[in-house]
């Protein structure tokens, strides 16, 4: 029986561990310089022009109902693909690309509150750290 | 040896775009409308495609294409004419070709039709008797009006040269690329493909055909360049202007003159080149309209129908991806205006109509969007029965279709599974049209609407947003950051220095207010609609004069920058429902700046001052709404100058009385008049300050004539008794000034309670009161105090 596998980029957020898959992020790039959106919902920081594309920023410490960083800590960027343009999420710090095995996939963690568990559809157990699968489109969609 | 890939893709692009123009060219022909070089340039297309065609091996193809190219030539000997038939079968040449090339870019082979029947027909017409008539323009008869046609004929080449290649096929036909004179660098004018024809070795014995000066239309000439190519060069131009600005950084500092100048220059150059570039991806409309006429008569044939095309507007340019996804929403409603617009020629005869119905498109910039519309003089929508298809198909309810306005029952075309159409044919009714098309110009933020008059016609408007378009810009500052002010919506700049900002902005009662050109504008602050504070030092002010669709207003911002061409992109649909912003764009050093929406400004910076008049329901609160009535009015001052009038309908009689006949039920003061109490309104707080403050202290200004000091008994006031018909109040005022005839034309919302509007009347600015308010307020409050004393 062969496994799947599927390949996370990897990201933290407070601490905590994430992961995107792979096919859906187009390149991670350092912080850039964003122009603020006066009336946009605070998740929203910004634009930023990356190479002549322009680019939203979601902060997803904000999204997921975290603390903000602390004033001076810059975000790194993990810019996104959507059908609607291209979407920046303002992480923490960048990881690696991680491979995991679907078996290995379990239930978010019933310690997960708010925003987080419902953008957080799995977790994967891996050897010295559990790794959350954040729920892409889910994160992309705001409340009105 | 195999022809190598690349020259057959390139005979495959250019047959293509060859094969586009023939199109237009027949249809052209058959009208009677084609120039003189038309029927040789047919000619020629065909003559170099069955060339090609002949060494890359296509037999099939060559065939065909050769009969083509003798019926072709006796047409252009004369000694044949045009005709519907004729036409008919070249057009279906142009698309059996277009089947074959399929074929060739599937698997190489030009397929296996032999095409024999068609090859027949052509061979048929070929051999007809010559008609006596020689000249084609006799063909114009029915059809002799003329076509506001503006299709360029470009000659489209491809730009990289295929790899050299030693096959014997090849050589010719690279040859005759080298042949080709080079033009300057700055033109890329590369002449029409028919003169490849004159260096193509013909494989049997026909002539070579010299082509004639003067075919290749040199401004029309294009390059065809593959988008992502062109996307690429976008963004290293923008890494190049990022650099740039590093450079120039630098370059302020420096002392070295010639380097500086060097670097100056840079900055021009880059400048120049990065819109340069951005340009490169508008196309003009025609490029999508180019395949209409052609479209239009194989339809109006099928259907039995005659269709004039119209098209005006073709140079209207947009981006290459608003216009591919207009093309399939276009498509169909040039369709279904043929087939369920207009009536056919024996019906609209009998309706007084000409026999040949008019399909008009038209396109045009517009207050920031590109408007395209498509209308027919045809049948117009029957409301009936798309009701009734609605209801049928379970759209509607009973309660629902009783209802509907009239531009509801339109809209419902637009629901998915809606078509009047019981035959479903090969052009339109399959009931997937209408929806399409509203889906497809909304998913590109646009609009549809339609309009219509049974028995007059139909008409559809696309409205497209200026995304990924070009426009002119205003830049502006505000609270340290930089927006774009379209300047579709500019009227004029005004910028008050020292006392004019005293002088120029007027308070009235909450509202900032700027007179202009004889109307009140109202103001806005950029900074506070956007949800900041206000910091205006008040030493000077910028002021932008918008129009915002029915409204012309002010706005203030921070500092004017300099007017810009900049390139629109759309806002992420998380953000589309902030209406102040309507797109983004990349400025020149890179930065992102915001695009203001003109319209969504006025609505949120406005839209309060309505809401506290919208209490006021029997007045049209526009500012720049024009009344047209002379109106009498008793123009009244107040203490401080504040100017009110009352109309002069609503006015019994002026009175005078000394203050020592108001007497006071409870709060409310009223006077005995004429066996009645007529309640005392003190819209300028008159009487407040006569009973708070006390009598000697009465400013001047409330006295009527002499400046003498009065006794306080006697002091009189001045009354302008107002009735509404049944009730009396008598409003307190401190001068009686004049009854004049105004036409009240100059309007401006106010938020002050009993105020209908304001005015300029006489040059100054005059509140308009509300006898009906105040009065009913009045009597509301005589009640309340009646019921407390």
């Amino acid at each position: 029986m062969t496994a799947t596998v599927v390949q996370f980029c990897t990201f933290t957020l407070d601490g905590l561990w994430f992961g995107v898959a792979v096919d859906r992020v187009q390149e991670i790039v350092r912080h850039l310089r964003l122009t603020r959106i006066p009336l946009a919902p605070p998740v929203i920081r910004g634009l930023m022009n990356l190479r002549g594309q322009i680019v939203t920023a979601v902060d997803l410490r904000r999204r997921l109902d975290f603390p903000d960083r602390k004033s001076g800590d810059l975000p790194m960027n993990v810019v996104i693909r959507t059908e609607d343009g291209l979407v920046s999420l303002l992480v923490d710090q960048i990881g690696d690309v991680v491979v995991v095995e679907t078996e290995t996939r379990d239930d978010p963690p019933p310690t997960l509150k708010g925003a987080a568990r419902e953008l957080i559809r799995g977790a994967y157990q891996l050897p010295n750290r559990l790794l959350l699968d954040l729920d892409l489109d889910r994160a992309l969609v705001l409340e009105r | 040896m195999p022809v190598p890939n690349e020259i057959i893709q390139e005979f495959l692009v250019e047959t293509h775009d060859s094969l586009g123009r023939l199109d237009v060219e027949l249809v052209a022909l058959e009208k009677g409308e084609a120039k003189s070089e038309t029927l040789g340039s047919v000619f020629r297309a065909m003559h170099s495609l069955k060339g090609s065609a002949g060494f890359l091996g296509f037999q099939r193809l060559e065939s065909l294409t050769h009969v083509a190219e003798s019926l072709l030539s006796r047409l252009r000997d004369g000694k044949l004419t045009v005709t519907v038939e004729i036409v008919s079968a070249l057009l279906a040449t142009v698309d059996a070709v277009r089947e074959m090339l399929r074929s060739i870019e599937l698997n190489g082979q030009d397929g296996e039709q032999a095409y024999s029947d068609l090859i027949a027909r052509l061979r048929a017409l070929t051999a007809n008797e010559p008609e006596p008539a020689s000249s084609v323009e006799k063909l114009s008869s029915f059809h002799d009006q003329t076509i506001d046609l503006v299709i360029p004929e470009p000659a489209r080449l491809s730009l990289p040269q295929p790899p050299i290649q030693q096959s014997a096929e090849s050589q010719p036909v690279r040859n005759a690329r080298r042949k080709r004179k080079p033009k300057p660098a700055s033109d890329l004018v590369i002449p029409p493909l028919d003169s490849v024809s004159d260096f193509v070795v013909p494989p049997s014995g026909s002539e070579i055909v010299v082509p004639q000066s003067g075919t290749s239309k040199v401004a029309d000439s294009t390059i065809r360049l593959g988008v992502e190519r062109v996307d690429k060069m976008m963004n290293l131009v923008t890494e190049l202007v990022l650099s740039r600005n590093q450079i120039m950084q630098h370059a302020v500092v420096l002392t070295n003159s010639s380097l500086a100048a060097a670097a100056r220059n840079l900055n021009l150059i880059t400048s120049e080149l990065q819109e340069s570039v951005m340009r490169m991806r508008m196309q003009p409309i025609s490029n999508v309209w180019g395949t209409l006429p052609r479209v239009v008569r194989d339809l109006s044939l099928e259907c039995g129908k005659r269709v004039r095309l119209v098209m005006e507007g073709a140079d209207t340019e947009l981006d290459k991806s608003v216009l591919e996804a207009i093309k399939d929403p276009l498509m169909h409603l040039v369709r279904n205006a043929i087939d369920h617009g207009l009536e056919m020629p024996d019906v609209r005869q009998s309706r007084g109509k000409p026999p040949e119905g008019c399909l008009r498109l038209r396109a045009y910039h517009e207050s920031g969007h590109i408007h395209i519309e498509i209308s027919d003089d045809g049948a117009g929508v029957d409301r009936v029965r798309v009701k009734a298809k609605a209801r049928e198909r379970g759209l509607l309810t009973p309660e629902q279709a009783e209802n509907l306005s009239d531009d509801s029952i339109l809209s419902l075309i637009f629901l998915p599974g809606f078509s009047t159409r019981d035959a479903v044919n090969s052009l339109s009714g399959r009931g997937v049209g209408m929806d399409v098309v509203k889906s497809n110009v909304e998913r590109i933020g646009g609009q549809v609407d339609v309009q219509s008059a049974v028995g007059a016609g139909t008409t559809f408007k696309l409205r497209i947003p200026l995304t990924l378009a070009i426009i002119h810009a205003l830049m502006v500052t505000c609270a340290g950051e930089r927006y774009a002010v379209p300047q579709t919506s500019m009227i004029e700049l005004i910028r008050l220095d020292g006392n004019r900002v005293k002088t120029g902005i007027e308070r009235i009662h909450g509202v900032r207010v700027h007179r202009y050109r004889g109307k009140l504008l109202p103001l806005v602050s950029l900074t506070q609609v956007l949800g900041g504070d206000d910091e205006n030092d008040g030493e000077s002010v910028n002021l932008i004069v918008l129009q915002a669709d029915q409204q012309q207003f002010g706005l203030i911002v921070d500092r004017v920058n300099d007017t810009q061409e900049i390139v629109v992109k759309p806002l992420n649909k998380l953000l589309r429902g902030i209406s102040c912003l309507a797109g983004a764009t990349i400025l020149g050093d890179g930065q992102v700046a915001l695009i203001l929406d003109v319209t969504g400004l006025a609505e949120r910076a406005l839209g309060e001052v309505r809401k506290h008049t919208a209490g006021m329901t029997d007045v049209d609160m526009e500012p720049t709404a024009v009344s047209q009535d002379m109106q009498q009015v008793v123009l009244v001052s107040g203490p401080r100058g504040e100017r009110l009038a009352v109309p002069l309908s609503a006015v019994a009689r002026l009175e005078e009385f000394p203050a020592t006949k108001i007497e006071w039920t409870g709060t409310r003061p009223v006077i005995q008049y004429r066996d009645q109490i007529l309640p005392l309104v003190d819209v300028l707080g008159l009487l407040e300050r006569l009973t708070s403050v006390g009598w000697d202290s009465v400013p001047t200004g409330t006295r009527v004539g002499t400046e003498s000091q009065s006794t306080s008994d006697s002091l009189p006031i001045q009354v302008v008794v107002c009735t509404d018909g049944a009730s009396y109040v008598g409003l307190v005022v401190g001068r009686i000034l004049d009854i004049v005839t105004d036409p009240l034309l100059v309007r401006s919302s106010s938020a002050r309670e009993h105020v209908l509007f304001t005015a300029v009347v006489q040059r100054q600015v005059t509140e308009v009161l509300n006898v009906s308010s105040l009065i009913s307020a009045s009597e509301a409050e005589m009640l309340v105090a009646g019921a407390k004393a």
